[in-house]
């Protein structure tokens, strides 16, 4: 069976079902295509946050960008909302970072002097430990201050995704699941077809390899060389527990359910997505040590998902050279950005190009020079 | 629908716990769940999103339904715990507040 479309998103997960969702409603008409429950699928096992404190300091292209999608997420957070009628758990107003060490602090305050010289447009304060109290006063007595900013926010991702995924079907698009892409190759009258191993074809205009660690071997096929590398991240989560935390936080984050989620860890264990008692132990007392009351908490569930790394750790923002016309997507913090690729990026690819994401994010940098 | 005790039927004398505050008599060996069920509570719990009564479904631990607070302990497994002379059981209204200290 063969389907024709204009635009294409191979990959169903957070960042090829914003751009989906923003190319259907500028007006494309938009397939949407996912593997399923065996791929590695990060947007179904994160964490949650927008989180812009520190990101992309050395990279201001990465930061710029970053900013700019904290500063879109509340009109994203709201579009969805109104358009799905899904609470997606969206909660702004800038987010902590706790310290428990005089070395933690000093960090801190540096982290706060780089983002000004470097003209990050987000402002962060050191909060003492007093100051700290009055927003968070179940901190123990371990927890020295923190950082806030005035940006940071959180979501539930898997509220998220399933609005992205009914957005698209109501903006005229259509997602296709256990369509596994094998095959991408240039068809003469429709763009390109893609094939999956049952030998079913989807055909469009356009195409955008949007399919996080299943991406290489596609990007390949575009002449395109992501290399990219799975990194474990470990999550634990608590059964319902009474609003305490008043704002997103790294390290823990309390759903609009009363749920406490602790993590992530950064690992690297190959392709491994299985959980470790020693990990969840430890994230455990991270929690228990910001907030002792936890101790009284059950710990429900633990997870491990991939995170999905590019070598230097940024972006990929990509058209294939010798196949203009298909497009490659992938970065690591796929909650964080996914208001500009919905927002902005997904009406962009509707129309055929790249838009504002930044030239210096194609995937030339990461080429390997021939010796 | 209540159940009933079978064999044998309710207990004359011997131990007994509280639930909210009223005195409730149980058989020696039996759960929380199984002593509120035979006394024909039905409603263990509120929940923390909608507020919707719920009670016991699964009785093996897995389906979390049968939430009560027990001595101060919240979101307690009714049906895991054996009931004990004097022990203070109260519906789990919301989500439990013992874990969330001095933020509540
Ligand atoms: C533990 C952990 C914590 C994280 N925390 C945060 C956080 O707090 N904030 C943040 O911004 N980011 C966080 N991230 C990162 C974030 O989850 C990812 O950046 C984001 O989910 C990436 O989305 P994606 O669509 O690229 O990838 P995925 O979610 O992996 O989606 C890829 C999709 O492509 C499909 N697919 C793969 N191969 C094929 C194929 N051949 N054909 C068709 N479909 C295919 C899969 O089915 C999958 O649905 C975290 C990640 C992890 C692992």
């Amino acid at each position: 069976m063969s389907v024709a479309g204009e635009l294409v998103v191979i990959g169903g997960g957070l960042i090829g079902a914003a751009l989906a969702w923003g190319a259907a409603r500028a007006g494309a008409d938009v397939t949407l295509l996912d593997e399923g429950d065996i791929a590695f699928r990060a947007s179904r096992g994160n964490f949650g946050l927008v989180w812009l404190q520190g990101k992309g300091l050395g990279h201001p292209d990465y930061m710029h960008w970053s900013i700019r999608a904290g500063r879109r997420w509340p009109e994203l957070a709201r579009i969805l909302g109104e358009e799905s009628g899904i609470d997606i758990g969206w909660r702004g107003g800038g987010g902590l970072h706790f310290c428990c060490s005089a070395e933690e602090m000093e960090q801190r305050r540096a982290l706060i002097a780089r983002t000004r010289a470097e003209a990050a447009d987000i402002s962060i304060e050191l909060l003492d430990r007093e100051a700290l109290r009055e927003r968070a006063p179940g901190i123990g007595p371990q927890v020295l201050g923190a950082s806030l900013s005035d940006l940071d926010g959180e979501v539930s991702p898997l509220f998220a995704l399933r609005a992205f995924h009914e957005g698209l079907v109501r903006h005229g698009g259509r997602l296709r699941t256990n369509f596994s892409a094998r095959e991408i190759r240039r068809d003469p009258h429709r763009g390109f077809a893609i094939r999956d191993a049952s030998g079913a074809e989807v055909t469009g205009r356009r195409i955008v390899i949007a399919a996080g660690l299943g991406a290489d071997a596609l990007a390949r096929q575009i002449g395109l060389e992501p290399r990219l590398m799975p990194e474990r991240g470990q999550i634990v989560v608590t059964d319902r527990v009474a609003p305490f935390l008043h704002h997103p936080a790294s390290a823990i984050r309390q759903s609009r359910e009363g749920t406490v989620l602790l993590g992530s860890t950064h690992e690297d264990a190959g392709f491994s997505t299985a959980t470790e008692v020693e990990a969840i132990a430890r994230l455990c007392r991270i929690g228990t040590r910001l907030f002792p009351a936890l101790r009284s908490a059950r710990l429900v569930r633990a997870w491990a998902a991939l995170r999905i790394m590019t070598p230097d750790g940024l972006p990929i923002y990509d058209e294939s050279p010798e196949m203009p016309g298909a497009f490659l997507v992938t970065c690591h913090s796929g909650v964080t950005l996914a208001s500009l690729h919905a927002l902005d990026l997904g009406p962009a690819l509707a129309r055929g190009d790249l838009g504002p994401a930044p030239r210096s994010m194609r995937s030339a940098r990461l080429a390997v020079h021939p010796t | 629908m209540p159940f009933i005790r079978l064999d044998p039927p309710t207990p004359e004398a011997g131990p007994e716990l509280f639930f909210e505050g009223r005195p409730l008599r149980f058989r020696p060996g039996e759960t929380v769940a199984g002593a509120l069920m035979a006394a024909g509570v039905t409603a263990f719990r509120e929940t923390p999103v909608s507020g919707a009564a719920r009670g016991p479904w699964c009785l093996m631990g897995a389906c979390f339904d049968c939430l009560v607070s027990i001595d101060g302990q919240d979101n307690q497994r009714a049906c895991m715990v054996a009931a004990r002379a004097g022990m203070k059981v109260r519906r789990q209204i919301g989500a439990r507040r013992d874990a969330a200290g001095a933020g509540k």
